[in-house]
């Protein structure tokens, strides 16, 4: 490679978690009716006032411990004032980094294909969404459910090197949000956007001294995982291509935004332009002091996040990697996993069944875990029925399916289908008989030493019973009542 | 028989005794509404559909008072004196109104100011200026000039007011009543349409300290939509009115108050002065010390440019959510910018504009250290030093104003920069938030002129009791526009 690539990523992702918005009473739930969600204060109605919403402060400390970064010893909110319809106010509650934000100054630990990364996080603050709007050819609709949601807003340092690396960092940042319930995180909710800033220098010139970077552009509102790699590898080649052709300064320090269709990035506006927004203090919000024990508090709340619950498993469950891997990716799939083992299953049994046929399953079926009628008690189930033999294996992958979406438990889908395994050992026996009967050449074979018929005994057994027979019991009676004869 | 001319107690006994009815007064107050509005212009809405009550204990319960037009009242027209606010009707009251409501208050008319608290005449409000009832050539001063016009001439005993500047303690000064603004955030601001967050106070114009007392005992209260409101339960300011002031101590600002400031003063300012000094005779005849004290006069004579500047800068934020998309009438426009760009254009005087630009300039990233910050910094001396002052003494005793009410044709736009310290001093109460009220002290030429006291925060009691007391010792308590001693 001739040249280095420095990536820095600007991560927004709106704090989900809590009932009410950031600095309004509204509920901060997602909903498809827009503009129901609202207060006064969320239109700017003359003489409402913010008001902080403690939860959402809790959070983002909470996020801030997480990341390594230090915590103020006030909190501020500052105006940054700019018009634009999506915010009735005229300005936007947010924090500048002066003074101090609610985080500052971190460092996370990610890995990326097996490797072991780690970013510097410049900062993290807390600010307020602005409502969403959708554009046509000749009007625009704005709804104001997003405006005032909670947002946190991540910076890092420009510490990444590749496109890889930059989704695996946000990957992980997504699984923080969600293990630490700050965050669904979901992309399709709109709930995360990135801006990503990109600049590549000469592979073989010295990193750390800034003199040597080469021209940074910013690449504003990328929403999705997907996007941001493409939009980094676009502007990856568009930046080396032009750097190869010797018109490197046609390179110039500006705002462009990725087009999803033309799967580009299109120039928005040089950093010339860039807008002053008046920065200061709200007036509305007196500071908040945060005192050593309501952080000690929160930081004992922090819950167990995706690398630990993967240990666990490893360490304790004695799961395989790759398998503890694919269970900690979604915080609601691992959720399921440990709520079936506190139903008391086996761990893996329980490992199994999740990664190889529930995760399958909704792979194929285009469902994520919530959608599904499957609960973890109902899975537990499952696994008790086949490991005290009520119903064979084959019969219980039949059952798993239908536990899916019929809203059924496993053990009313196995009485409807009359699946209960045959124990009864004299109806067994009657049935070998009868096997052994129509089989006498087979018999004379068992006799002469071919013990491998009785496989195919069995087989015809379980053909008999339609499969409800126990397999174990079959061959030890069939083995029994041919030493008879 | 009239009681509109009357103080609380009075018009509250005469209820109680079955002398009058609520219907009766709020009859009376609407008819002299009518009268004074032909006098003065004082009203943007006289509410003449307004009920009596039934009448409690409560002193404030069926007794009619008028409200500042920048009070948010639900189904009732509140346009803060601005063309851009013409036809808004809220579905929200504020807090303070809401309050008073509860204490069983009735309402009779909507009170002309400057528009949006912006300016210190009660000429500029949409509706026109509002002219002194003690001399129609005359101001009222502002920005609360209806409210002072109508308790002056007696529509009521009271009105709200609201106080940025002194928009409450100058206009009762010129209006020969009394004006007082309690402790930042001891009456909530919810609902009241802001000039500069920071600065802003809500208060009551009323003939008497003891009316004042009452009227913010029921305004007062913390409130979860402002978080700058504070719980002031245990302040009880009408009880603990007992005259009773000997030894407090008193101090008065010798770069303020001695003649000798101001070589060119003409004879309404001395006779201003030397009413003063025999008022501060008065206060130790009550058994108060007085003493002079000196306030470096660099420090003194900043406070307007400080004042500007943080008003301004707060009010040009405040102000962006005037767009006229959500409320306010829609402009012409091709566009959203546009329609915005006209509504502001139109809607806003040429007064409001200029601190507009203000504003955004002392913000601007390349000002914003000089002048903003600095504006700060200096704000935070000023508001040091007075509190150096309260370590020592009770309260600030000091003249207000140059005189008594200013001529409307020919003085209003004439700032005279001898005696501006005089004029600006009461900003410094907004600065530190303390409790400040001006009452009448004498009369001119036949026109009442005031003076001021103002205390630490916290200590409204203490403030008022030491007004209460001097009040007390003069004649002009209770005092109506004409009736003049």
């Amino acid at each position: 490679m001739k040249y280095k690539v420095l990536i820095g990523l600007e991560m927004h992702c709106e704090i989900s978690e809590t009932n009410t918005k950031v600095f309004s009473g509204a509920a901060n739930t997602y909903t498809s009716h827009p503009n129901t969600n609202i207060r006064p204060v969320d239109m700017a109605f003359p003489g409402t006032l913010p008001v902080v919403n403690k939860e959402a402060v809790k959070k983002s400390l909470m996020a801030s411990m997480i990341l390594g970064c230090s915590q103020p010893e006030y909190v501020y909110f500052e105006r940054k004032n700019y018009y634009y319809p999506d915010l009735p106010k005229g300005f936007q509650i947010t924090q500048e980094t002066k003074p101090a934000p609610i985080g500052i100054y971190g460092k996370l630990k990610f890995e990326v294909n097996g490797e072991e990364k780690e970013v510097r996080i410049n900062n993290l603050h807390l600010e307020e969404d602005a409502a969403s709007s959708d554009h046509y050819n000749r009007s625009s609709k704005i709804n104001y459910n997003r405006a005032g949601v909670p947002l946190l807003e991540l910076v890092t340092e420009p510490d990444l090197r590749s496109a890889d690396e930059a989704v695996a960092f946000l990957e992980t940042m997504r699984s923080i949000y969600q293990y630490a319930g700050i965050s669904e995180a979901d992309s399709k909710k709109g709930q995360i956007r990135c801006d990503v800033n990109v600049s590549i220098m000469d592979a073989d010139k010295d990193e750390n001294d800034m003199s040597n970077w080469g021209t940074k552009v910013e690449i504003k509102n990328v929403n999705s995982f997907g996007g941001v790699r493409d939009a980094i590898n676009y502007e990856i080649e568009r930046q080396t291509e032009l750097k190869e052709q010797g018109r490197y300064d046609e390179v110039e320090q500006e705002t462009r935004r990725w087009d999803e269709d033309s799967m580009s990035t299109i120039r928005m506006r040089s950093k010339v332009d860039a807008i002053d927004y008046k920065y200061f203090v709200e007036p509305n919000i007196p500071k908040i002091k945060l005192s050593k024990e309501w952080l000690e508090e929160i930081r004992k709340e922090i819950p167990e996040l995706a690398g630990e619950r993967k240990e666990k498993y490893i360490n304790e469950y004695g799961i395989s990697d790759y398998d503890a891997t694919i269970l900690v990716k979604e915080k609601n799939v691992a959720d399921f996993y440990e709520e079936a083992i506190k139903e008391g299953t086996d761990p893996k049994s329980a490992s199994n069944w999740i990664t190889t046929n529930l995760l399958g399953s909704l792979n194929k079926l285009e469902l994520t875990i919530e959608d599904i009628t499957l609960t973890p008690s109902m899975l537990a189930e499952l696994i008790k029925l086949v490991e005290t033999k009520e119903i064979s294996s084959k019969q219980a992958k039949e059952v798993f399916a239908d536990t899916l979406t019929s809203g059924k438990t496993p053990k009313e889908i196995v009485k409807e289908k009359g699946m209960t395994q045959m124990s009864d050992a004299g109806e067994i026996t009657k049935i070998a008989n009868e096997v052994l009967d129509e089989n006498a050449e087979l018999v004379e074979k068992y006799k002469e030493g071919r013990t491998n018929v009785v496989d195919f005994m069995v087989g015809q057994i379980m053909k008999k019973t339609r499969g409800t027979a126990n397999p174990g019991m079959a061959r030890s009676t069939i083995l029994e009542e041919i030493e008879k004869r | 028989m009239e009681y509109m001319n009357k103080g609380l107690v009075e018009i509250h006994e005469a209820l109680k005794n079955g002398e009058v009815t609520s219907e009766e007064l709020i009859k009376e107050s609407l008819q002299k509404s009518h009268e004074v509005n032909e006098k003065c212009n004082a009203f943007v809405t006289i509410l003449d559909d307004a009920k009596g009550i039934n009448v409690t204990d409560d002193i404030l319960s069926g007794i009619p008072y008028g409200i500042k037009d920048n009070y948010s009242t639900k189904g009732i027209l509140s346009t803060g004196s601005s063309n851009t606010l013409k036809d808004y009707v809220p579905f929200f009251t504020a807090t303070a109104i809401e309050n008073l409501e509860k204490h069983g208050a009735v309402a009779t008319n909507k009170t002309v100011m400057d528009e949006f608290g912006m300016g210190g005449t009660g000429t500029t409000g949409h509706t026109g200026i509002v002219k002194n009832p003690w001399d129609k050539a005359r101001m009222c001063a502002g920005s609360s000039a209806g409210s002072a016009a109508a308790v002056a001439a007696g529509v009521y005993p009271y009105a709200t007011g609201s106080d940025t500047g002194d928009s409450i303690r100058k206009p009762a000064a010129y209006c020969g009543i009394v004006g007082y603004k309690p402790t930042y955030g001891m009456i909530s601001r919810y609902g009241l349409f802001p000039f500069a967050s920071s600065l802003d106070h809500c208060g009551a114009l009323t003939r008497s300290v003891e009316d004042a007392a009452i009227v913010t005992d029921a305004m007062k209260g913390i409130d979860k939509n402002d978080m700058t409101s504070w719980d002031s339960n245990n302040i009880n300011l009408y009880e603990s009115l007992n005259g009773n002031v000997k030894g407090k101590k008193l101090c008065y600002i010798k770069e303020i108050c001695d003649i000798n400031n101001y070589p060119d003063a003409n004879d309404e300012l001395k006779m201003h002065l030397k009413n003063f000094t025999e008022k501060l005779e008065l206060c130790k005849k009550l058994g108060m010390e007085v003493e002079e004290v000196s306030v470096d006069k660099a420090l003194l004579n900043a406070m307007p440019s400080v004042y500007v500047v943080i008003s301004c800068a707060e009010a040009t934020s405040n102000m962006s959510n005037l767009t006229g998309f959500i409320f306010g009438p829609r402009a012409e426009g091709d566009k959203w910018d546009l329609e915005m760009k006209n509504y502001r254009t139109k809607g806003f005087s040429p007064l409001i504009k200029r601190r507009f630009v203000i504003g955004s300039y002392v913000l601007q990233a390349q000002n914003k250290d000089r002048y903003f910050h600095n504006a700060q910094r200096v704000r935070r001396l000023l508001v040091d030093k007075w509190n150096e002052l309260f370590e020592k003494y009770d309260a600030v005793i000091l003249p207000v104003g140059s005189g008594p009410a200013k001529k409307l044709e020919g003085s209003s736009n004439i700032l005279d920069k001898s005696t501006q310290v005089l004029e600006e001093h009461l900003q410094v109460g907004n600065f530190g938030g303390f409790p400040s009220i001006t009452i009448p002290d004498g009369f001119i030429d036949g026109l009442p002129v005031a003076l001021n006291i103002t205390g630490k925060c916290y200590d409204d009691e203490n403030v008022l009791n030491i007004a209460y007391a001097l009040e007390k010792e003069m004649d002009y308590k209770d005092m109506v526009a004409g009736e003049a001693k």
